[in-house]
């Protein structure tokens, strides 16, 4: 469904992206992942035709987006980091005016904005004006503004940002329920975001492509060492942090242990096991037969940051590797 | 040419939703109201005077009133199309609404059309404003239309053109007042260049009178109709969406 080829963009002197290449299959949803200034919005803005390439091609749903923009426009549904909504438009008119920018037909206008409406959950705000709306709602208007014309590929940049955690849940049900009948790309810098939704990922850097995997495999790759957050507190009065944490380190597979702070007689740790363990049983273990009230033990979310350096040092020790 | 028409549509909508459109209407409204009241009054007063003096010659109202009358429409124009024109892009750019109207299946073309027809549907609603004052003399007496309706033919134009110019600067900026600044002076400028033709004769001077849009609206005023202006503002108009058009493209290279 889309096809990029060696595609660059270059601002002045900086180079946005630089020479990436995938595919994506119809009926996919693919998270396009990337801190910010990864390119991942300038990428979105070429598949789009917002903005052309410097160099190489991109093909989506079969037409060519620099020379066929009109094709490629009247199968692809939008949504910007920023919503581009007419704030002083009610709901129903701006998507009567998207609809019809979009090519939908005089007497299936009605019918495609009640499904939009239906399906981004947003009927009863239809008559409001879209300044007063809150941002939960003005992000599901967007939405619906991109999907009104039932476009192949979806396109949604950041669909998540600004959002509370209720609203980014309900967006992400959303964004899942859309999946089936379009493919789907989204970027996000969050890494839940990735995990909940999407089946493959597309991790880009500095312009240039990390990696392309399926999400299992991505998330392997990422669990070579395993890294909890522990919180305990002493049984009888407050607990010696200092030496807990000796302790702790004692414990068989675990490679480093950092404290993280002291407060209320607890203290929080943050373990790392030496790569290719697995710990959490052999800690909870420790911290019983050390007699400590567990309060807390969970794995460590992953930030992306960490993710990030893991990808890029990979790729550098397959390169020197001589693999390619 | 429907989304010519959609966006056109649009362009209204917003104009009326928001409080640009009343302000411009009532504006005009009181100062035209005011123009017409004094003109009107002075054509009075001088009648009266000139019976007095056993003047044999009826002054003409066409003369008398509606020409003045319409020069000053011309210039209030000047002072409303910066207004008119500045959010035409510069507020799409500053929403981020061009990245809509940038990935919907329309060419450029089709954006610009239907954003400056918009925008002279507006004036041409103010003009008409205007009008119903000088419909007011058809109740007292028997001016000639004909000279009326080839002096807001010119208006339209004129108005066209500077809303053509204020598209083109509305494409470089995304700050709204900026763009009537900008727009306000180069209105201003294209009006007072003609100035320098009342002491001037040489070639610098010519050009520079005939580039300024006012001077050919005194044909108009006066009720004739001269290709020659007509065709300058067609061209002016052409040029002023051709520049939009081209700065628009270049949003997409530089963006």
């Amino acid at each position: 469904m889309i096809k990029v080829e060696g595609l660059s963009k270059r601002y002045g002197r900086t180079l946005a992206v630089d020479n990436i290449s995938f595919e994506v299959q119809k009926g996919q949803i693919v998270g396009f992942l990337g801190p910010n200034g990864a390119g991942k919005t300038t990428t979105m803005r070429i598949l789009t035709c917002f903005l052309p390439p410097t160099a190489g091609a991109a093909q989506v749903a079969g037409y060519d987006v620099v020379n066929q923009p009109l094709e490629v426009k009247k199968r692809v549904g939008y949504l910007p980091e920023n919503p581009p909504l007419y704030t002083e438009l009610d709901v129903e008119s701006y998507l009567a005016f998207v609809g019809k920018l979009k090519g939908i037909r005089r007497a299936d206008l009605k019918a495609r904005i009640d499904l939009a409406c239906e399906r981004c959950a947003i009927e009863e705000a239809r008559k409001t004006i879209i300044g007063k709306l809150s941002k939960g709602y003005r992000q599901r208007v967007g939405l619906a503004q991109a999907i009104i014309h039932n476009p192949d590929v979806l396109v949604l940049d950041e669909p998540t940002s600004g959002l509370d955690p209720k609203q980014i849940i309900e967006t992400r049900t959303l964004i899942k329920k859309l999946a089936g009948d379009h493919t789907i790309i989204l970027s996000t810098h969050i890494l839940p975001a990735v995990e909940q939704v999407c089946e493959r990922v597309i991790v880009i850097n500095k312009g240039k492509l990390v990696t392309i995997d399926s999400l299992e495999n991505l998330m392997q790759r990422m669990r070579g060492a395993e890294v909890l957050l522990l919180t305990v507190e002493g049984r009888d009065g407050p607990l010696d942090a200092a030496q807990a944490q000796r302790r702790l380190e004692q414990v068989a597979g675990v490679a480093r242990v950092a404290l993280q702070e002291t407060a209320n007689g607890r203290a929080a740790f943050e373990i790392q096991s030496s790569p290719g363990r697995s710990i959490h049983t052999e800690v909870a273990r420790a911290v019983l037969e050390a007699g400590w009230q567990l309060q807390e033990l969970r794995p460590a979310a992953r930030n992306l940051e960490e993710v990030f350096l893991e990808l890029t040092a990979e790729q550098k020790e397959t390169r020197s590797g001589g693999d390619q | 040419m429907r989304n010519v028409w959609t966006i056109w549509r649009k362009e209204l909508k917003i104009y009326f939703v928001s409080p640009i459109a009343y302000h411009l209407l009532a504006f005009t409204a009181v100062v035209f109201g005011f123009f017409f009241t004094v003109a009107t009054a002075i054509f009075v007063s001088r009648g009266m005077q000139s019976m007095r003096m056993g003047s044999m010659m009826p002054m003409d109202v066409n003369e008398w009133v509606i020409r003045p009358l319409l020069m000053n429409i011309s210039v209030i124009g000047l002072f409303v199309t910066p207004m008119i024109s500045m959010r035409l892009f510069a507020e799409e750019k500053f929403a981020g609404t061009i990245e809509l109207l940038m990935t919907s299946p329309v060419r450029d073309l089709e954006v610009i059309l239907g954003k400056w027809l918009g925008a002279l549907t507006l004036y041409a609603s103010l003009l008409g404003v205007s009008a119903v004052n000088l419909g007011l003399l058809f109740f007292y007496g028997r001016p000639d239309w004909k000279p009326i309706l080839v002096g807001y033919l010119g208006l339209l134009l004129q108005g066209g053109c500077l809303l053509a110019i204020g598209a083109f600067i509305s494409t470089t900026t995304r700050n709204q007042i900026v763009a009537a600044l900008i727009t306000f002076d180069l209105c201003l400028l294209l009006w007072v260049f003609d100035w320098v033709s009342s002491y001037e004769t040489a070639a610098w001077a010519r050009v520079m009178s005939y580039v300024s849009v006012l001077t050919h609206f005194e044909a108009f005023s006066k009720g004739v109709l001269d290709s020659k202006d007509v065709v300058f503002y067609l061209s002016f108009i052409f040029l002023g969406l051709f520049l939009t058009g081209r700065s628009l493209e270049s949003l997409r290279w530089r963006a």
